[in-house]
């Protein structure tokens, strides 16, 4: 059976070519890149182009991007080294309901502490208003932070003007853009940006590589003390290949890929919303990340959906609260003003650029037999609940 | 599968063969028509509704059919209690607790142990709306 995978938001396929340019760091140009003979030399030179690679992208300077092992630590490096090196100033953070569990748990951690935290709602499709932002902004206020693209929802966030707002009123702006990153414009200076998280393996890179920016000046405690490798910033041995590899995918991504998946996503929506009782979750049109759709099928669980799709090859997710290991349902549903009910019958359909057409195609073709078969099999389903197929081939 | 992998599999949260089995073709799905008694647990927001409907003749249950909202493990959790429970006595029947449906299906991933606790409730209780309706009768 061949897999369909259409859960791009978890990760990506590494693309052929980023393999390619990664094979020589593992053998050939092994060197540690902190050695000053000519193989250390070999791989600090690597090293450096996929940093101004990787700068470059996001309108920044090479030494204001620090590598990481991922968006888990460059978001734990964003919210903690802000925290530790500004609480002389104040101690009090603004972020949202809606972000991934690095910060939210990061943040959680940090009310241990002696911080207080400002979890700010958001409307009905995901957008955090910014003029909330500044009314939350106190005398003790040391840093925003505001996922860009949601990896649930896709909603992306109008940063520039909440970075306007933080520049105006002199706080520290950070934004997790992991899954916006390549996929719409991230501009550190024209978002007025002052830390960004972006990963590697969202964008057909490899897993385990990461990366910061910090703007120049903005003063953040290092995570990771030792030999003061990356500015003094996040120590330890480069992983070199992985940073290649990220640097790779980075030249890879291209504008026209943006068009494609949003031609393609835009197709996904159109057909799946014509099973009855399905609902969007998050935006539609522009302000939506062009790889991602969400929708929630009414009297079903999204956990049992993505069971039958797997079961014919289709990789997919769910915020209902039976795939997660606290069984609660998605945070990020929730905060939409979702009941509980529809939030459990949530699937996530993540696409590449390398979806074809035909994959979607056999999704349209078995997702509403599913829908109508768990239907059938569900209490809270009206009996007369008119399906567009039948349950044929289960 | 060999006994490894499905030892790392209960333990990561995996499923058994048998409950996916089960959840892809349950036999026992559905509506039935005229039951002599329904059973009815859960609710909606936790994101489990289990409804158990029964025939039953000469003090044994002849038929017995579930419609269920959840997911994998309740999915299959209900058809495995109706397995068991066809054929069995009435009072055979109650005796069937958690750990029998667990132990039908293999197993079950730790989270998800309280959806066969809700198949075992859910025959009780239409085992009690039988007694119920009988009485009166």
């Amino acid at each position: 059976m061949k897999t369909i995978y259409l859960d791009n938001g978890a990760t990506t396929m590494a693309d052929p070519k980023v393999i390619e340019a990664m094979k020589p760091y593992f053998d050939d140009k092994f060197g540690n890149a902190s050695s000053t003979h000519h193989k250390g030399q070999e791989a600090k030179m690597a090293l450096e182009e996929a940093r101004e690679t990787i700068a470059k992208s996001i309108g920044a300077r090479y030494d204001e991007i620090i590598f990481t092992s991922g968006g888990t630590e460059s978001n734990n490096f964003a919210v903690k080294g802000i925290a530790f090196a500004n609480k002389s100033k104040g101690n009090h953070i603004i972020t949202t309901k809606i972000e991934h569990d690095c910060i939210l748990n990061a943040c959680k951690w940090l009310e241990t502490q002696g911080f207080k935290v400002t979890y700010l709602d958001v409307d009905k499709e995901g957008f955090v208003d910014p003029k909330q932002v500044e009314k939350a902004i106190t005398k003790q206020t040391i840093l925003v932070s505001v996922i860009h693209g949601n990896n649930e929802i896709g909603t992306i966030q109008d940063i520039r003007a909440i970075g306007e707002v933080c520049r105006k009123k002199e706080i520290i702006f950070h934004t997790d853009a992991c899954q916006s990153y390549t996929k719409t414009l991230l501009d550190v200076k024209k978002q007025s940006l002052d830390l960004v998280t972006i990963n590697s393996h969202k964008i057909h890179g490899p897993k385990g590589v990461g990366a910061l920016y910090v703007r120049k000046g903005t003063k953040i405690t290092p995570l990771n003390h030792g030999g003061g490798h990356e500015f003094a910033l996040r120590s330890g041995t480069e992983n070199v290949s992985g940073i290649v590899g990220f640097a790779k995918a980075v030249k890879i991504a291209g504008s026209s890929h943006i068009k494609q998946m949003t031609k393609m996503r835009d197709y996904l929506f159109e057909n799946v919303l014509k099973i009855p009782d399905t609902a969007v979750n998050g935006s539609t049109g522009d302000r939506r990340l062009c790889n991602n759709a969400n929708f929630s099928f009414k009297y079903v669980e999204g956990e049992s959906i993505g069971a039958y799709l797997d079961a014919k090859g289709i990789c997919s997710s769910t915020g209902s609260a039976c795939s997660s290991h606290t069984l609660e349902p998605s945070h990020v549903l929730m905060a939409l003003g979702m009941d509980a009910e529809d939030a459990h019958g949530s699937l996530r359909l993540s696409i590449s650029r390398f979806t074809t057409k035909e994959e979607i195609d056999k999704l349209i073709e078995v997702l509403p037999g599913i829908i109508s078969k768990l239907r059938k099999m569900s209490p809270l389903a009206k009996s007369d609940t008119k399906d567009s197929a039948d349950s044929g081939g289960w | 599968m060999p006994n490894n992998a499905s030892n790392i599999q209960s333990k990561q949260g995996g499923y058994s063969r048998k409950a996916l089995d089960y959840f892809k073709n349950p036999k026992h799905a559905g509506e039935m028509k005229n039951p002599d008694a329904t059973g009815k647990v859960g609710n909606p927001t936790c994101g489990d509704v289990m409804h158990i409907f029964i025939k039953v003749k000469d003090n044994k249950i002849t038929d017995i059919k579930f419609k269920t909202f959840g997911c994998v493990a309740a999915i299959s959790s209900s058809e495995a209690l109706c397995v068991l429970a066809k054929g069995k006595t009435l009072e055979q029947a109650e005796k069937i607790s958690n750990q029998d449906i667990l132990e039908h299906l293999g197993w079950l991933p730790p989270v998800k142990i309280h959806c066969s606790v809700l198949g075992a409730e859910g025959l009780k209780d239409a085992i009690k709306d039988f007694r119920e309706k009988h009485k009166k009768a």
